[in-house]
């Protein structure tokens, strides 16, 4: 794949220091039959990070997500995206996409129609869309599969072309609420592996909510574990590990040790919840 | 792939066509067996002659009751999916216009059509619109369903790709209304028919514009009763064909996407 042109110079690199893509001041959230879903939470994500959000049932993760796409609304606190308003969001250098737990794609359209979506929702004229759409199927390996409406094709692949919608906007930032946690553990690793090469060579900022240890051990620059009861921050751990990552990494024992440290945090995590996450 | 093509044919369509050929056979031999006068229950063959017979004026019944059907019908549809969409605006407008919907809905057509045909003076007229009455409603709540029902991760992707109000009801409600609005039509265009028909009978227009059912009435003031079977069998032909129409209607509309028309992959 040709490497696309970067928005910005500062994404290449060292993430750390780099402009903040989000930033959480103080948000919380209670719901409207005054449970409440978060505690004031204050999270930064920098331009070209992948961070994970991790926790138990309840602790808040998709709605931290949905307050990012600005679905909802905080009650509390504020959100800054590009260190601006969501009003401009959408701009150059301040695109968004997310893709969801379920494909949700319109079954009446075509794949082709579905990836174009958000070119034609921008109303750009069909040319100028088709060859984006073209490469947004390549990059997800569905070149040859345009043509087919999304019940020819199987859950992954529908998975796919949900991604590649999401890519044909070339987002600065893509929230994804586990986005393959309804797939088989084979598909899910092939998706994994090929979502963090899009990721190192497109540069994206990536917010990823996952149930999975090992995929978010695999994918992330960071980690954040999140605890229920109220919905809060619990721990964040750091993956030092270059890119790209392939099966060696998958399979060493610095994988393992990450796991296992992710996997003590969310048992602490689960312990400071409300209640047990077995029960 | 022919030879499984055509068994696969042969399986769908062979089973009720020998049934039918056999339920007329059976008639047939009852009634010729049994004796039984034509005033009570003519035979198949009487009812073919006297189909025949009467071919011309029966076609012309035929034509005007499906030309109040028609009108009837493209009424309904018109002004039932205007009144979904207006009532896919708010919940005040549905919940203050609905009641008075199933009202006319649940009203028996023969109920109101005397009332119509005094009140409107065109005859005409009053007959399109009792088989508006009736062919109205399923479109109405079938349309404002389908209108609401809307995928509601896809509502979330077009309000983050800030979509215009009207960018989300041609490329998101109106599709997703679709298979509803074509299951609609396929209970609507029955019920147009027949509140055409019923319409005719409360009415009871003879001359040019004279409908099936007038035949069907004449008929029985003259016990002619093989006509009336004639005239009845029309009617229902009538119906199958609209019946099968809309269903083709709606297979090619839907059939690439939605899971009603797929058809089932060997």
């Amino acid at each position: 794949m040709a490497a696309a042109p970067l928005p910005s110079p500062s994404l290449a690199m060292a993430p750390a220091e780099a402009a903040p893509a989000v930033e959480i001041l103080g948000v919380d959230k209670v719901f409207a039959d005054g449970t409440r879903g978060l505690t004031p939470i204050d999270l930064t994500v920098a331009q070209g990070e992948f961070v994970s959000l991790i926790g138990p049932s309840g602790c808040g993760k998709s709605t931290l997500l949905s307050l990012i796409a600005n679905l909802i609304q905080p009650t509390d606190g504020r959100l800054l995206w590009w260190r601006g308003g969501f009003d401009k969001v959408g701009q150059p250098g301040r695109r968004l996409s997310i893709v969801f737990q379920d494909a949700t794609l319109m079954p009446w359209a075509r794949v082709e129609g579905n990836v174009r979506l958000p070119l034609d929702l921008a109303r750009m004229p069909k040319d100028e869309a088709a060859p984006r759409v073209d490469e947004a199927l390549a990059l997800v390996g569905l070149s040859s599969h345009g043509r087919l409406y999304p019940r020819q094709l199987s859950g992954g692949m529908r998975m796919r072309v949900s991604i590649a919608r999401a890519l044909v906007t070339e987002p600065d930032m893509l929230l994804m609420d586990e986005p393959f946690g309804a797939l088989d553990e084979f598909t899910r690793n092939r998706l994994d592996s090929d979502l963090s090469e899009l990721w190192r060579l497109r540069g994206f900022t990536t917010i990823f909510v996952t149930h999975s240890i090992y995929e978010a051990v695999f994918l992330s620059t960071r980690i954040v574990v999140m605890a229920a009861q109220p919905g809060r921050l619990f721990r964040e751990i750091e993956i030092d590990e270059p890119f790209p990552r392939g099966d060696a990494f998958r399979t060493s024992a610095k994988f393992a040790d990450y796991c296992r440290e992710l996997s003590v945090a969310l048992m602490e995590a689960s312990l400071a919840s409300g209640r047990g996450r077995d029960r | 792939m022919t030879p499984l093509a055509h068994s696969e044919r042969f399986k769908t369509y062979f089973p009720p066509v020998a049934t039918g050929i056999a339920m007329l056979a059976a008639w047939e031999a009852a009634c010729r067996w049994f004796e039984i006068p034509v005033f009570l229950v003519p035979a198949p063959s009487v009812v073919a002659d006297s189909f025949l017979n009467n071919a011309s004026s029966l076609f012309r019944a035929l034509g005007s009751t499906l030309k109040v059907t028609f009108i009837a019908f493209a009424l309904a549809i018109v002004i039932g999916v205007l009144t979904a969409f207006l009532f896919v605006q708010s919940r005040a407008i549905e919940r203050s216009l609905f009641p008075y919907a199933v009202m006319l809905q649940v009203t028996p057509i023969v109920a109101i059509a005397p009332l119509l045909i005094i009140l409107v003076k065109d005859t005409q007229t009053a007959l399109v619109l009792c088989a508006t009455l009736i062919a109205l409603f399923p479109i109405i709540s079938n349309t404002t369903i389908g209108l609401r029902t809307v995928d509601p991760g896809l509502a979330n992707l077009f309000r983050i790709n800030k979509a215009s109000g009207l960018q989300t009801l041609l490329r998101l409600r109106i599709p997703s209304a679709l298979p509803y609005f074509f299951a609609g039509l396929r209970i609507s265009s029955g019920l147009a028919l027949i509140g055409a028909v019923v319409a005719e009978f409360v009415a009871g227009t003879g001359g040019r514009s004279a409908g099936l059912a007038y035949e069907i009435l004449q008929s029985g003031f003259e016990l002619d009763i093989p006509r009336m079977f004639a005239a009845l069998f029309l009617i229902t032909i009538a119906g199958v064909v609209l019946f099968v129409a809309m269903a083709g209607l709606s297979a090619w509309a839907l059939g690439g996407w939605h899971d009603s028309e797929r058809r089932i992959e060997a």
